[in-house]
């Protein structure tokens, strides 16, 4: 089958095309380095034949940078055919990629000059036509998130061509210059109200204000629609629909049977318990649907929006400094977002860095300080009754875990942490269907990765308990759980079954009846001594064998000294 | 002669204040910083604005082309200015 490269610099919407062209669904954002590996897909072309497209990682020269910019570099060389995705809003810049890549490589080509829209909006017009001519190729005007101009870029696929660019490497900007003067009109244009807005996101202390109001604003509206949606949609799903069915079953199995206790678990108080019944019917659905599912879903709303709009750049901008001192630069913020709603895409996106050393503090920081959004709404599950004073505390422990390590890890990792070098994207406004769509697909992921584990881990939970090996490991580790962490010889069934899944972990604290001190120091705990295994495997992948093993037993030490000390100071505080 | 001048003092993006235009000289560093700043658009002969910068010598923004950039104190350095 012929293949189709789409090829073009970070952030231009070459997602965005790929998926117009395909119907297939990939993540695309408003930053640069949203796509880290490849991403196929097929196309039918007129006259019938399928084609492959590839989606690739954006590149701003033939010279890589990244590991997500080298795979880059290796696809080119597949393609039968290369659509060049060419930014309407920045010709120049983007044109010394395309002279450079048809000086190297003689495949056909197609342009498509993307994002006229925003183009349009800042006063920029182009003569495509002439550009055409001068290039030697086909450019068609594309608004690939509203769909505009890809019937069109599919029908001049069949007319690609070679384009006929030689030129010495001192003339290259002369001969581009020469280009853009041609083909482009610049009408000058007064600041936008996003112009301003961006300005104003990214001033040293008006951007700080900005930025604590953007993200109170988003925590808030996380927490509401979630817990809404838990409150008004699934928790009268489950109790009024689900239950009665629930307990017909459980009825019909008889209380004491095996297979009930698989299915349906213990009973509390002669009846089910969602929360505490740890039956695969019962918990295993109640967790990963009930629990956690609103929040995952407010949460990706949210950044969604932010991604799209374009924020999170900015952000990284304002917080640069601070990332320093942990031997970051302020992009890995956007990974240690990503990481927020699940630690594997948040460790997937550590390839857009450059250096080994980047990606090791980002990975290991990210697998010891924050918890993926599943885990954080079982959390306030059981927090919920304490208020925001008990989130505070928990994020605050896991804040200064996060900056300490972070420095220590500076200190003792070798190798350079790069500088912030970042074009940053204008604010657009959403579009509501390419939202609708991110959204749907980070669900998608969630509930086709996350229930099967949940169910997994509800079930070897409900085997351990009932050949006695739970009991018998809460009796070898009771020294570290009582005197340590101060927590009940019980808890180590959670930090067994975290291995598997966090959610489930901290479900699992829900029968014992734990106090203020002992939640806190669980969760802390649960947070930090290791990753699930869907984020260990990545990280592995990623990271390396001896690495991924240095950064585990970092996290073992660190899990161990935060949760004595935290015991400690809360039991001395009187807590 | 002037020339000579302006490379001893050295004015790089540094010394701009905020909302300050100039044009890049050159680029002091590197193969890798010359490559990976001229990738985006900053290159000698381009007009250049300062935007704002962050405290402690923290990263700057600057406008070119119409396009907003953001980079650190240490590549800033190495971008001088006439």
């Amino acid at each position: 089958m012929k293949k189709i490269v789409l090829i073009g610099n970070p952030n231009i919407g070459k997602s965005a095309v790929f998926s117009r062209l395909t119907g297939a669904k990939v993540i695309a954002s408003n930053y640069p380095g949203t796509t880290v590996g490849y991403t196929k897909g097929i196309l039918r072309i007129p006259g019938g034949e399928k084609v492959e497209i590839l989606d690739i990682p954006g590149i701003y020269s033939l010279e890589a940078a990244s590991r997500a910019e080298q795979v880059a570099l290796n696809m080119i060389k597949e393609g039968n055919i290369i659509i060049n995705v060419v930014d309407a809003t920045n010709l120049e810049r983007n044109l010394n990629l395309t002279v450079q890549l048809f000086k190297k490589f003689r495949i056909p080509a197609v342009i498509a000059l993307n994002m006229m829209d925003i183009a349009r909006h800042h006063g920029i017009t182009i003569d495509t036509e002439k550009l055409s001519r001068k290039l030697g190729l086909p450019v068609i005007s594309t608004v690939a998130l509203s769909g505009q101009g890809i019937k069109e870029l599919t029908g001049q696929l069949t007319n690609a061509s070679i384009p006929e660019i030689n030129f010495d490497d001192k003339e290259k900007w002369n001969l581009i210059g020469a280009i853009v003067e041609d083909v482009q009109k610049t009408e000058h244009r007064h600041p936008t109200f996003a112009e301003k807005l961006s300005d104003i996101s990214v001033h040293p202390i008006l951007g700080l204000v900005f930025a604590l109001i953007i993200l109170y604003i988003s925590f808030w509206t996380i927490r509401i629609i979630g817990e809404s949606l838990i409150r008004f949609v699934m928790d009268p799903v489950f109790n009024v629909l689900y239950e009665p069915l629930l307990e017909n079953i459980s009825n019909a199995l008889g209380h004491d049977t095996l297979v009930h206790k698989i299915l349906i678990g213990n009973l509390v108080n002669e009846s089910i318990d969602f929360r505490q019944s740890f039956g695969l019917l019962s918990t295993g659905f109640y967790i990963p649907l009930a629990e956690v599912l609103p929040y995952v879903f407010s949460f990706y709303l949210v950044l969604t929006l932010l991604e799209d709009i374009g924020y999170l750049p900015r952000l990284g901008i304002l917080l640069d400094k601070l990332m320093h001192k942990i031997g970051l630069h302020g992009l890995s913020v956007i990974s240690m977002f990503l990481a927020f709603g699940c630690n594997v895409p948040g460790a997937l996106a550590t390839r857009i860095l450059e250096t080994r050393k980047e990606r090791f503090i980002t990975s290991t920081l990210m697998a010891i300080a924050i918890p993926c959004m599943a885990q954080i709404a079982m959390i306030s599950g059981l927090l919920g009754k304490y208020g925001p004073p008990a989130f505070l505390t928990l994020f605050g422990i896991l804040f200064i875990v996060w900056l300490g390590v972070g420095m220590i890890l500076n200190r003792y990792t070798k190798g350079e942490s790069p500088e912030i070098l970042v074009d940053i994207p204008h604010y657009h406004y959403p579009y509501p269907t390419a939202v609708a769509k991110k959204v749907w697909m980070r669900i998608r992921y969630f509930i086709s990765e996350a229930i099967p584990f949940v169910l997994i881990g509800v079930f070897i939970v409900t085997i351990l308990y009932i050949t006695g090996f739970m009991e018998f490991m809460g009796k070898v580790f009771a020294p570290v759980i009582t005197k340590v962490f101060g927590l009940p010889p019980e808890a180590i069934s959670a930090i067994l079954v975290g291995f598997l899944r966090k959610d489930v972990a901290i479900g699992m604290l829900a029968p014992l009846d734990l106090n203020f001190r002992q939640l806190i120091v669980a969760s802390t705990v649960l947070t930090i001594y290791f990753p699930c295994v869907a984020t260990f495997i990545v990280l592995l992948k990623e990271l390396g064998i001896r690495d991924m093993i240095k950064s585990a037993l970092i996290m073992l030490c660190t899990a161990l000294i935060i949760g004595g000390a935290v015991n400690w100071i809360m039991i001395l505080l009187g807590l | 002669m002037i020339n000579a001048l302006e490379k001893e003092m050295k004015i790089t993006l540094v010394n701009l204040t905020n909302n300050e235009e100039g044009f890049i000289l050159s680029i002091e560093g590197g193969r890798n910083a010359i490559s990976k700043l001229e990738a985006l658009g900053i290159r000698p002969g381009k007009k250049i604005r300062k935007m704002n910068s962050q405290i402690f010598r923290g990263p700057i923004v600057i406008e070119i082309d119409g396009r907003d950039i953001g980079l650190g104190y240490g590549l800033e350095n190495k971008v001088l200015i006439k």
